[in-house]
């Protein structure tokens, strides 16, 4: 690599390292006949370099775990947690109905107040709805990182990356898509009253 | 008018503990002929198959979400297009509630709610009971 090159890609990330040496040979092709085939061929023996160092560092930093280890095992252990609150939720739900029926047969105020006690434990059971909205996000996020991982490792493993920019994939989502958030954590959220003035607007 | 209590509601929610605490709750409010739907298309065949009086929906379900099954039911030119609709989501975004209203839904509810925020709304929806 030149001293000249050298100098610069110690100052400069990769991408803009190999965007000026790419400028550079542009301009010098623009004028072929002052420059020598020699002098564009070591600037493009300079972006090789550049590629083959970002390849040596994406290795080391070992991107093929997180994406066969870690983030599968974080989703298997998310998809977990979500089977064993359904079941429990499950199990509840069924001793309310066993309790809600002995109430019924109870009759009169102490029937009542077990059947609105219990009304109260059918209501918390939501929990299993919110939080199994909530880890189905997460998880989503996880594989979402996952893909974009698995582009890296493939455009660096055979050329050089054309750049994967999250914002125009971001873009391509449409409207109803940006709808589909999930639960919203409580100091984003609207309220219930949020949204009957809301509604109420619309009349 | 009153509300005929015999009426058939369809509860669609893709979690069977959300459907099963709905279902406990209009059972508790009175209402007994609950069929459920685990997402829109379903939901959408049992619509076309049998009269509802009240469709009561989650929004997150795939294949097809609550808001599309809306958006289908209120573009039909069947009778059952304007079957009340009572959207019951964790959605609990500004846009997501304005979309809803501009696709003709009824209600809307966030969760998680208890049977007197589902009575309230049935009654604004459907008139005292």
């Amino acid at each position: 690599m030149s001293e000249t090159n050298t100098q610069k890609i110690s100052v400069m990330g990769n991408k803009e390292k190999v965007a000026k040496i790419i400028n550079s040979v542009l301009e010098k092709v623009s004028k072929a006949e002052e420059v020598s085939r020699e002098t564009i061929y070591h600037e493009l023996l300079d972006v090789q370099k550049i590629i083959e160092e970002m390849r040596k560092q994406v290795g080391m930093t070992g991107v093929g775990d997180i994406n066969d280890s870690y983030i599968p095992g974080a989703t298997d252990e998310l998809d977990a947690v979500v089977e064993a609150t359904a079941q429990a939720t499950g199990t509840i739900m069924d001793c309310c109905d066993v309790i809600m029926e002995k109430a019924g047969e109870v009759g009169g105020e102490q029937g009542d107040a077990l059947i609105d006690q219990t009304t109260k434990i059918f209501e918390a059971c939501s929990f299993q709805d919110i939080t199994g909205q909530r880890i189905t996000k997460v998880v989503g996020t996880l594989k979402n990182i996952e893909e974009k991982i698995d582009k890296l490792v493939a455009t660096i493993g055979d050329k050089f990356p054309p750049g994967l920019d999250s914002d125009a994939m971001e873009n391509e989502k449409n409207h109803e898509e940006s709808l589909l958030n999930g639960p919203q954590l409580p100091d984003k959220a609207i309220t219930q009253a949020d949204i009957d003035k809301l509604l109420e607007d619309f009349d | 008018m009153s509300v005929d209590k015999s009426m058939h509601i369809l509860i669609v929610d893709d979690y069977t503990t959300m459907l099963r605490i709905i279902k406990n709750l209009l059972k508790q409010l009175g209402f007994d002929n609950v069929d459920e739907a685990t997402d829109g298309t379903a939901a959408f065949e049992k619509v076309k198959s049998k009269q509802y009086g009240l469709i009561i929906s989650d929004w997150n379900m795939e294949p097809m979400t609550g808001y599309d099954l809306l958006k289908k039911i209120r573009g039909s030119t069947e009778a059952f297009r304007t079957t009340p609709f009572i959207m019951v989501t964790a959605e609990s975004k500004t846009e997501n509630v304005i979309a809803a209203k501009q696709a003709g839904v009824n209600n809307y509810i966030v969760k998680p709610f208890n049977a007197e925020t589902l009575k309230s709304k049935m009654v604004a929806v459907l008139g005292d009971f």
